[in-house]
């Protein structure tokens, strides 16, 4: 039996994340690369620590190598501890059969032993695929104050996004009236964050039941948390003010990226009181040569810069040639852009290898529908292929090629 | 790789006396170096790509900055329950601290002598480069040396360093201790050794009877004919910095490509403490050519043949040449910094021009206010 802690934390890791396509094909959504030399995860996994939840579990399914090796024994995030820790939590197999990860709510009634190994009051559900910087222990607080069952976080979006999202009414103390999911014509404006906290014992109780509803599909958002509404159990919002942004898509990734150049963005990782952790490499500061051009731009460690860059994020180890321009793309650890090539508007993957005089990539302005281009990890394109607006690039391009 | 059975001795603060200005608030070991990292990093990078998971550094004083960046050893791999780092300060003797390197060796004879490592590499802490130790073991094994002892080849560098006359075999036939200045070229020690384990015991023993301190003068010149002492050239950049002038010149040579290359080699990384910065950002009209930028920088003015560490700031309009600006610096709006090291947390106020001379830069002490 493991010591009693108060609060843990159950990190959402399994999806796909399929609609960021080919950045995807070999790992897990929350492990990938962000912010020069983040990946998704170091966020909430950052946010524990700085909350001072110290127990993690982390539920992954889908191609889980990267994000296992990225996330190791925990030490990056402090999370290597004698009691607790971060855990890795896979589908296992059990005497009545081997079962995948059906939902995210079956995916936690799954791993009702490990919780309770730590027999925590209060249990915290997380994505992993969000970037914002919160105090979870503030929500706890909160959750407390008000004898919830469980809280959900909540941001005031702009009405014209509102109907993206899973919408809540609440009233003037904050409690939960009613569920609105992702309607045309919204009425509401106060979004589901997809981070709660729950009391345990309420949450045990709901995902037993859940799990012996035949017809439920197992998911938060969809069953559990509708029946406990249903139930009448108490459910309150907790407001959130601060940078949120879900990296779900190739375009909101690439946004995500872009917003740290703008100050006003209210994303700022270099807060020493709350720190963005993360995996470093050991590798040497960023070279700029003397014909590199940098502006408005974020260059991570061990990159060598020959070329230009404006308003892009270059991660860790890529290597610019001279007389290569990039303008608002970001380029994934490794990558490789060679001199007289042009990244406009795209994501590089990682280690991905532009060759010389190739275009990938275009300005908005010169298309008709702009949509974000995105290179695949590991693949080169060829010298001189141009490569148009809002395409993936799955495969190794050939010399001259036009997509 | 096949064991190595081998035992690190690094001592963290040789020719502290050297550069009084970088090292008055800590050891040669901990002077930050190369956008961020501190010498001693690369003795203790070296020693653990070469499979040596055992290092002793040997300390004498100031060494609160040197405890504070090798923690307990983990950014090397160097946290283990079996062996790892060993922390060496002065201990155990009767003689207050100690002067000569044998001296202080015969201080730590007890970590030397309950240690089961075969083999033993001493080296000091100033020498930056990334050298493949575990060639130095087998040469040392395949020539059946007493002591390896490595050199460079090229000037002579000024200090009381030992000139070698080495054979066809690459045997050390004779060595000499020139003094303090010395012109012309040839063979020069880097304080580099490898021996067996029990030939230090040996030596050690005899020194202790024989009052020997110096490990130079007392060993290597007087038994040069008795010893097979062997010399083993580094081929890779490699620099020993003992002077403010070569503090600054090794710097500025981490900004040609080649030499960085051959230090920063990605197949031996160099390992330093973890700070958790995020990456640097250029603003909209920021300039930066030729220089090596770490991260958590934020750049608006111009930056030209200059190393910044880790979280340096360069205000709009302001104007950093040929300068090393360590961590936490900053440098003022319409303000300029020419050949000038600037050390931890310092400041350059708004619209002052700070120049020195590439041949004599300016030193900016930690934390001073310009």
């Amino acid at each position: 039996m493991s010591r009693k802690q108060e609060c843990i934390a159950m990190l959402l890791a399994g999806g796909q994340g399929s609609r960021l396509g080919i950045l995807t094909k070999n790992m897990a959504k929350p492990a990938v690369p962000y912010g020069g030399k983040y990946r998704i995860i170091d966020f909430p996994l950052s946010n524990c620590i700085n909350s001072g939840i110290t127990t993690v579990g982390v539920l992954t399914q889908y191609q889980p190598l990267v994000l296992n090796d990225y996330i190791g024994n925990g030490s990056a995030w402090d999370l290597d501890r004698e009691n607790g820790g971060v855990h890795v939590l896979s589908p296992y197999q059990q005497i009545k059969g081997t079962d995948w990860y059906r939902g995210t709510a079956n995916s936690i009634y799954q791993n009702i032993n490990f919780i309770d190994r730590y027999d925590p009051e209060y249990v915290a559900v997380l994505s992993g695929d969000h970037i914002y910087k919160m105090n979870y222990s503030k929500m706890l607080d909160f959750h407390k104050e008000k004898g919830s069952a469980v809280t959900i976080a909540m941001l005031e979006v702009p009405w014209e996004e509102a109907s993206r999202f899973g919408l809540m009414f609440t009233d003037d103390e904050g409690k939960i009236t009613a569920f609105e999911e992702k309607p045309k014509n919204p009425k509401s404006n106060k979004a589901s964050m997809g981070v709660y906290m729950f009391t345990w014992k309420k949450l045990r109780e709901y995902l037993i039941k859940d799990e012996n509803n035949p017809n439920s599909s197992n998911d938060f958002g969809k069953d559990v948390i509708p029946a406990m509404h249903a139930a009448g159990e108490k459910m309150y919002a907790y407001k959130f003010d601060g940078y949120w942004k879900d990296v779900g898509t190739r375009g909101s990734l690439w946004e995500a990226n872009l917003d740290l150049l703008i100050p006003s963005s209210g994303l700022d990782l270099d807060d020493p009181n709350w720190k963005i952790y993360s995996n470093n490499p050991a590798i040497p500061p960023a070279y700029i040569s003397s014909e590199g051009k940098v502006s408005n731009s974020i260059i991570a460690g061990g990159c060598d810069i020959g070329g230009e860059t404006d308003y892009s994020v270059i991660f860790s180890n890529c290597v610019i040639e001279p007389g290569a321009q990039i303008k608002y793309s970001i380029i994934m650890p490794g990558a490789v852009v060679k001199s007289g090539a042009k990244v406009f508007y795209s994501m590089v993957g990682e280690n991905a290898v532009i060759e010389s005089g190739a275009v990938v990539g275009k300005d908005p302005q010169e298309c008709e529908k702009w949509g974000v281009t995105t290179v695949g990890p590991e693949l080169t394109i060829g010298k001189n292929a141009v490569i148009g607006e809002d395409l993936m690039v799955e495969e190794d391009v050939k010399d001259g090629e036009k997509l | 790789m096949i064991s190595r059975s081998c035992l690190g001795i690094i001592f963290s603060d040789s020719y502290s006396n050297a550069m009084p200005e970088l090292t008055s608030l800590r050891t040669m070991g901990s002077v930050p170096f190369g956008g961020r990292y501190r010498f001693i990093d690369f003795s203790l990078s070296n020693l653990v790509n070469a499979g040596i998971s055992k290092v002793g550094v040997i300390t004498k004083s100031n060494y609160r900055s040197l405890m504070d960046h090798l923690g307990t050893g983990r950014p090397w791999d160097l946290s283990r329950k079996n062996d790892g780092l060993f922390f060496l300060p002065p201990f155990n003797s009767t003689l207050g601290t100690y002067n000569g390197k044998l001296e202080a060796l015969i201080l730590v004879s007890d970590f030397i002598n309950m240690s089961k490592e075969e083999y033993v590499i001493i080296l000091d802490s100033n020498i930056i480069g990334n050298i493949d130790f575990s060639e130095i073991i087998d040469y040392h094994r395949e020539k059946g040396a007493d002591i390896t002892h490595a050199y460079l080849e090229g000037n002579y560098p000024e200090g009381d360093i030992p000139h070698f006359e080495i054979n066809g075999d690459g045997r050390i036939t004779k060595i000499t201790m020139p003094g303090i200045v010395y012109e012309g070229s040839g063979k020069y020690g880097v304080s580099i050794t490898c021996m067996k384990r029990t030939f230090l015991q040996r030596i050690l023993n005899t020194a202790k009877s024989e009052n020997y301190t110096d490990f130079n003068r007392d060993i290597l010149l007087k038994d040069v004919d008795k010893f097979k002492i062997y010399g083993y050239k580094i081929n890779n950049f490699c620099t020993v910095i003992d002077s403010m002038g070569k503090y600054y010149d090794s710097s500025m040579d981490l900004l040609s490509s080649d030499k960085r290359k051959s230090l920063f080699d990605s197949d031996r990384p160099i390992y330093t403490k973890i700070y958790d910065d995020m990456p640097s950002t250029y603003g909209i009209n920021s300039s930066v050519t030729n220089s090596l930028i770490a991260d958590g920088c934020k750049i608006e003015g111009e930056v030209k043949n200059s190393i910044l560490f880790r979280g340096v700031r360069v205000a709009k309009g302001a104007k950093v040449t040929n300068s090393i600006i360590m961590h936490g610096s900053y440098i003022s709006e319409g303000s300029s910094a020419n050949a000038v090291i600037m050390d931890k947390y310092s400041v350059i106020l708004p619209h002052k021009n700070i120049s020195g001379d590439k041949t004599f830069p300016i030193y900016i002490g930690k934390k001073l206010v310009v």
